[in-house]
């Protein structure tokens, strides 16, 4: 109060100039174009960021949608008993089936009302010889002898390239395996239904069917490999690195000594995967004698790139536990230990998981270090026989048949190779949701 | 503010006056050094079986330190060395034999910050008794945790609602929960660090008389800034000055008549 009448007694010259609210001084005015300019590059850099984004998806998805879809001759057929005797009796059995096919394909043509002149051999080119397919169908299933089946036979890859734009009609040079003139009977069966689109399963499911065999091409078994190796990096990445950063963060002695490990496994998290792929080979391989393009040692060499970054990401979280719940916890008699595992590693549970998961990711989409210990795509050529040699049974991994796809000279292993990364980028989508909802399940409201 | 300062007088008037009692702690040329700053000097003092010794003293003067001397809380900051003598019933407590987490059940704390566990309030108080096997039953264990609730005040505020998180009251409510949660695992000593400073004049009243109530049983030291409460609460006074021990006695002797002119100036609140 005092201080009040002093003020009013005292002469005015204390007093800053009257400044209206309802006006912008220039110094508020600086101050809010600076944040709006600021505000501006932030959002340039977004919108920059969502259009690459966008323009990666586009070009994936467009690439790689083909991949999912092949061309199929679908036909009714019917094999008699009479048929199927008299084809077992020949010498060149498959041949034979071959003859029962042309002559089904006829009958086809003809219910449809398609007429046009070819030769058998066209066929051959269009969709292979398929006498060996048939005779192995009947072979396993004796039962649909006499009944009405329907087949549905991949084209070959030149015609499959032929229907989704990739090969187009000016570039085709006759050789043995497609003339021009070929094409015309493809366009009069397309129209007459005979040939169409139909979803690519084998591609789904199958393996890797080698240089020639575009068509029966599938990324199925590199995913199983790439499964297995993730069992291993989870298995062991997860329990040695939370129990290196609770030991290193919690309880260890602060020394020159701890410094040094925590600086080496800051180093570790920036070598390049190819180090750790060599390592692998001379360690794993090499010394150690573990099979070779196992998904085994896929995994341990994935583990050592995994764990920093778990390492890492575990200590930030463990640190980000207030130290105040650690008094608590030690205030009423709890023990380090006991302090550690009831309260603080829940609270940084979410982030643990989230490294984790993040860690787990990048080894799925890590392809260097497996071609090294020769996790290569060609040899993943068919699934494990039982869950345990899943583990050592050579196979390969999916970026690393990705990348083997893409590096053949056929086209349409190309369009595969982009198929690949469509479904990669299923699973590491897939991977980052589950991150998102364990970290909203385990987040802790203060 | 008057008739709290008459209470006071009263509940002084009140307390009997230090006979020879039981000490329960002792302490002997006490030095915390934090690194290179030396927080505490040379303090001694007795710590009576069953009184309230009240722990006053401007901000920073160690008043803390000291007290995490006493469960030796000390031990988690890296940077901090004790040097001295502190005995609990005559035994040695920085002992290289002595399990800190075996004297931290013993001597309880309650600390400056409220700081319950982002867990239920029924987990906040059940944890103490569960690690240390104090209950028999979830049965035992409910009786438990009323009767600590009860104590720090706070049972009828939340027993509606004893799974709601304890992090979810407010900051008056969390330090009374603290409370109950510290005298849940009955330790034989109760530290506390200023556990009325974000209370209201209501939850101020029922933590004192629970002080007073545990007192029977418990030797407490409390960390105080409210001369009031020193005097209300507490049968000796240490008072504290740059890390020093300036002055110790009982209360009455203390805020009556003084022998430190340190002491006289911060009592009346001419520094601090
Ligand atoms: N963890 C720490 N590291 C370094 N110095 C510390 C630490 N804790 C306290 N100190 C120092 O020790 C001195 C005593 O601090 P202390 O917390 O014991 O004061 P206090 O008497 O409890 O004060 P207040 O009444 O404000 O709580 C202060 O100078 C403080 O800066
Ligand atoms: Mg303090």
């Amino acid at each position: 109060m005092t201080d009040a009448t002093a003020a009013t007694g005292a002469p005015a010259q204390a007093r800053r100039p009257f400044a209206s609210l309802l006006t912008l001084d220039e110094h508020t005015k600086r101050r809010n174009a600076t944040e709006a300019r600021f505000k501006a590059y932030g959002l340039a850099a977004v919108l920059a960021g969502l259009f690459f984004l966008v323009v990666l998806f586009v070009s994936i998805i467009s690439n790689g949608i083909p991949a999912f879809t092949r061309m199929v001759v679908e036909l009714d057929f019917t094999l008699t008993q009479a048929q199927f005797d008299e084809a077992e009796s020949q010498l060149l059995k498959t041949g034979a089936y071959q003859g029962y096919f042309v002559e089904g394909f006829d009958k086809a043509l003809e219910e449809r009302g398609v007429e046009v002149e070819y030769d058998a051999a066209v066929l051959d080119r269009l969709i292979g010889k398929v006498g060996g397919i048939m005779r192995e169908f009947y072979a396993a299933n004796p039962d649909k002898i006499g009944e009405e089946v329907v087949f549905e036979l991949p084209t070959s890859s030149r015609v499959d390239g032929y229907f989704n734009g990739r090969l187009k009609r000016e570039d085709v040079s006759d050789s043995r395996f497609l003339e021009a003139s070929d094409l015309d009977l493809a366009d009069e069966l397309y129209e007459a239904g005979i040939i169409k689109s139909d979803f690519n399963w084998t591609f789904i499911t199958g393996a890797d069917s080698g240089v020639d065999n575009p068509g029966g091409a599938g990324i199925g078994a590199s995913v199983v490999g790439s499964f297995f190796m993730m069992i291993v990096v989870l298995a062991l990445s997860l329990p040695i690195g939370v129990a290196t950063s609770i030991y290193l963060e919690e309880f260890a002695p602060k020394n020159w000594f701890t410094d040094l490990i925590e600086v080496n496994i800051s180093n570790l998290a920036a070598v390049p995967s190819i180090v750790f792929g060599i390592l692998g080979l001379a360690v794993f391989i090499q010394f150690a004698g573990l099979p070779q393009s196992a998904p085994l040692v896929g995994g341990l060499v994935l583990t050592l790139m995994t764990l920093p970054t778990i390492i890492i990401s575990t200590r930030a979280s463990l640190k980000a536990v207030p130290p105040s719940i650690r008094d608590a916890a030690l205030g009423v008699g709890a023990s380090k230990m006991q302090s550690v595992f009831h309260h603080v590693l829940p609270l940084a549970m979410p982030g643990i998981l989230t490294g984790t998961i993040i860690g787990l990711a990048q080894a799925l989409g890590e392809t260097a270090p497996l071609l090294l210990i020769g996790m290569v795509g060609f040899v993943a050529r068919g699934y494990p026989d039982s869950f345990l040699t899943g583990f050592t049974e050579a196979n390969s991994a999916m970026p690393a048949q990705i990348y083997t796809w893409a590096a053949r000279a056929d086209a349409s292993f190309y369009e595969k190779a982009w198929g690949g990364i469509i479904v990669l980028l299923l699973f590491l989508m897939t991977m980052n949701i589950i991150a998102i909802i364990l970290r909203r399940r385990f987040e802790r409201r203060w | 503010m008057k008739t709290m300062l008459t209470e006071a007088d009263n509940t002084v008037a009140t307390v009997p006056a230090a006979g020879p009692r039981d000490t329960k702690i002792k302490a002997r040329k006490v030095q915390v050094y934090y690194g290179d700053t030396h927080a505490i000097k040379d303090v001694d003092v007795d710590l009576e079986d069953k009184a309230v010794t009240a722990f006053i003293g401007p901000s920073g003067c160690g008043k803390s330190t000291f007290l995490r001397c006493l469960n030796r809380m000390n031990d988690t900051i890296d940077v901090a060395r004790v040097e001295g003598e502190i005995t609990i019933d005559d035994e040695d407590i920085y002992d290289k034999k002595v399990d800190p987490v075996q004297l931290r059940a013993k001597v309880g704390m309650v600390f400056q910050k409220p700081n319950p566990f982002p867990k239920s309030i029924y987990d906040n108080v059940a944890y103490g008794p569960r690690i240390h096997g104090l209950a028999k039953s979830k049965a035992d264990l409910d009786v438990i945790v009323e009767k600590s609730l009860r104590r720090g005040a706070i049972w009828d505020e939340v027993k509606d609602r004893l799974t709601a998180p304890g992090t979810g009251l407010s900051g008056g409510q969390q330090q009374r929960l603290c409370i109950a949660r510290a005298v849940a695992t009955e330790p034989e000593v109760l530290l506390m660090d200023e556990p009325c400073s974000a209370l209201d004049p209501i939850a101020t009243a029922k933590v004192e008389e629970l002080i007073d109530e545990l007192r029977e049983s418990y030797t407490i030291v409390i960390v105080t800034h409210s001369m009031q409460q020193a005097a209300r609460v507490s049968q000796r006074t240490a008072m504290f000055h740059l890390g020093e021990l300036v002055e110790f006695g009982d209360t009455k002797e203390i805020f009556t008549n003084p022998t430190e002119k340190r002491t006289q100036d911060y009592i009346t609140g001419r520094f601090g």
